[in-house]
């Protein structure tokens, strides 16, 4: 534990030089205990939490909706499923919906074909530049989701690596990963590459998670930047985003 | 590593670019997210290591292009997937369709046919299959194939016989179909009305005006760009209070031609033309 606070306080002391990142999006994932665990995590996000969060949980094809109506209890951010081509704002929470992959579109790529150049209908909200200030390609308009069906992803849809890789394509090094509880190791791949991209990567503590082994496995992956018990997380995030300059 | 990416987008455009140009399948504006997945999952699975090889094969070798072709584009379907969807055309739009004397139905992007013979299920069990003629497209041959021959894997049937109840099937489900070795062998009048073509959403154009147009889980591989266009087809494919059908996370509200549909039930992503 102390090793852990110490671990939190070097996080927070270092927040100037991790701000240079300018984080654009928070992505999570967990399975098995997960709805316990985002219930904790949730609720510690107040409602001026600057960044949009997306949320990957295993859960079977058929369940409906409830999850987001259960969590939405627990939260003062608005929490949805995701639809296709919805825009990401910040300050919301979106679940990834029961049996689809959910993946994240830059939106430099919708302009991706050679033949088309018409901008206008991104509008005048130009977002500040979401990629590496080096891409060739103007970033225009708001990144938005985008739904798959195609085959599950180490047996699940929606998977963790799915959003987190897209995630990573989309956003660089402005990522905040965080794996939570869970039982398979779906997850770990899309922590590495945001790692890669030079994002910022959490999971929760194996042994104190109610199933450590998502944890550990992602542990085990990616040099992951903290390792926190969930309680610490979101109070981690919060610190990380507010405190400015 | 921006390079990479930057030269990854590159070598992107140019195997779609020359998809299209050599053999006219346009993929061009597809959602790259998840193109990106299934281009990347086929050089893997040709033991290829970049796109620049993969095109290469396709460009040489059009064997390599059915492969991609059927990698590309995702074909996954059920019997009555989404069973509340069919509850609520059975409750809110057969209601509607019942005072037309003839129905024409479109179901774009049918993939193996599986939703198809469910809605024909549907229709005959409200009496209403006599007067309809659907029209199931696809852009890809093979998968029309198999639309056609209406024949599914047997064991998935225990898991349809599960939905098609909980649609609001009103028989037993076996009455439709008949177990050959591992086969399920759909009744024959269940296509009596039904004509399989092949479509593509992404080139070609209006063919006939509809009263119904279901295209579920297809325009969520397609960008912005494509999604408008697509939703400019079906506008003006429909008559004036047609129906339109999407799938269960897709929405009308981030495209253009929202203002001319309401909605018949939100929820189940079923729309009514009304301008």
């Amino acid at each position: 534990m102390k090793n852990t606070m110490k671990q939190l306080k070097v996080a927070i002391n270092s927040t100037a030089e991790l701000n240079k990142n300018n984080f654009e999006i928070v992505v999570v994932g967990t399975s098995l205990g997960g709805l316990q665990a985002l219930t904790v995590m949730l609720a510690d996000l107040p409602q001026s939490f600057p960044l949009p969060v997306v949320i990957v949980q295993h859960r079977h094809k058929s369940s409906q909706d409830r999850l987001t109506d259960v969590l939405q209890q627990q939260s003062s951010l608005q929490i949805t499923e995701a639809q296709d081509k919805e825009e990401i704002v910040p300050g919301r929470v979106y679940l990834a919906p029961a049996d689809y992959h959910l993946l994240i579109e830059s939106p430099s790529d919708e302009e991706l074909s050679l033949y088309e150049n018409d901008f206008t209908e991104w509008g005048s909200v130009a977002v500040e530049s979401i990629h590496n200030s080096k891409s060739l390609i103007p970033n225009r308009g708001t990144p938005k989701f985008a739904l798959s069906t195609e085959a599950p992803v180490c047996y699940a849809r929606p998977s963790i690596d799915v959003l987190f890789e897209s995630a990573a394509d989309a956003f660089g090094e402005k990522v905040i990963g965080i794996i939570l509880t869970g039982a398979n190791s779906d997850g770990s791949e899309g922590l590495a590459k945001i790692k890669a991209e030079g994002g910022l990567t959490f999971v929760e503590e194996p042994a104190s998670a109610l199933c450590g082994t998502m944890p550990a496995s992602a542990i085990a992956n990616v040099e992951v930047d903290w390792i926190l018990p969930l309680s610490k997380i979101a109070p981690c995030l919060v610190n990380l985003l507010t405190i400015k300059n | 590593m921006p390079e990479s990416h930057e030269l990854e987008t590159i070598e992107i455009q140019l195997l779609l670019e020359g998809m299209f140009r050599y053999y006219g399948f346009d993929f061009r504006n597809y959602a790259l997210a998840s193109l990106k997945r299934r281009i990347w999952n086929t050089i893997r699975s040709e033991r290829l290591t970049t796109v620049s090889a993969l095109q290469e094969k396709v460009l040489h070798n059009p064997a390599y292009l059915d492969r991609l072709l059927l990698d590309i584009s995702v074909n996954v379907t059920a019997m009555f997937r989404d069973p509340s969807f069919y509850i609520s055309f059975r409750n809110k739009v057969v209601p509607l369709l019942r005072t037309y004397p003839f129905i024409r139905i479109w179901h774009a992007g049918c993939s193996t046919g599986e939703e198809v013979y469910s809605m024909a299920i549907l229709l005959q069990e409200e009496g209403l299959y006599d007067r309809c003629r659907i029209y199931a497209t696809d852009m890809n041959e093979l998968v029309l194939k198999t639309a056609k021959m209406g024949i599914f894997p047997l064991k998935q049937m225990q898991e349809y016989t599960q939905l098609y109840h909980q649609a609001g099937g009103k028989k037993a489900f076996s009455e439709y179909y008949t177990a050959a070795y591992e086969n399920a062998i759909f009744r024959s009048s269940l296509k009596e009305n039904i004509v399989f073509a092949h479509h593509n959403l992404a080139t070609d154009n209006s063919f006939n005006e509809f009263n119904v147009i279901l295209c579920r889980n297809v325009m969520i591989y397609f960008n912005s760009h494509l999604q408008e266009r697509v939703h400019k087809l079906f506008y003006e494919s429909l008559g004036m209070f047609g129906v339109l059908g999407l799938g269960h996370q897709e929405s009308l509200i981030f495209t253009p031609y929202e203002k001319y549909y309401e909605a018949i039930e939100s929820s189940d992503k079923l729309y009514r033309r009304v301008k």
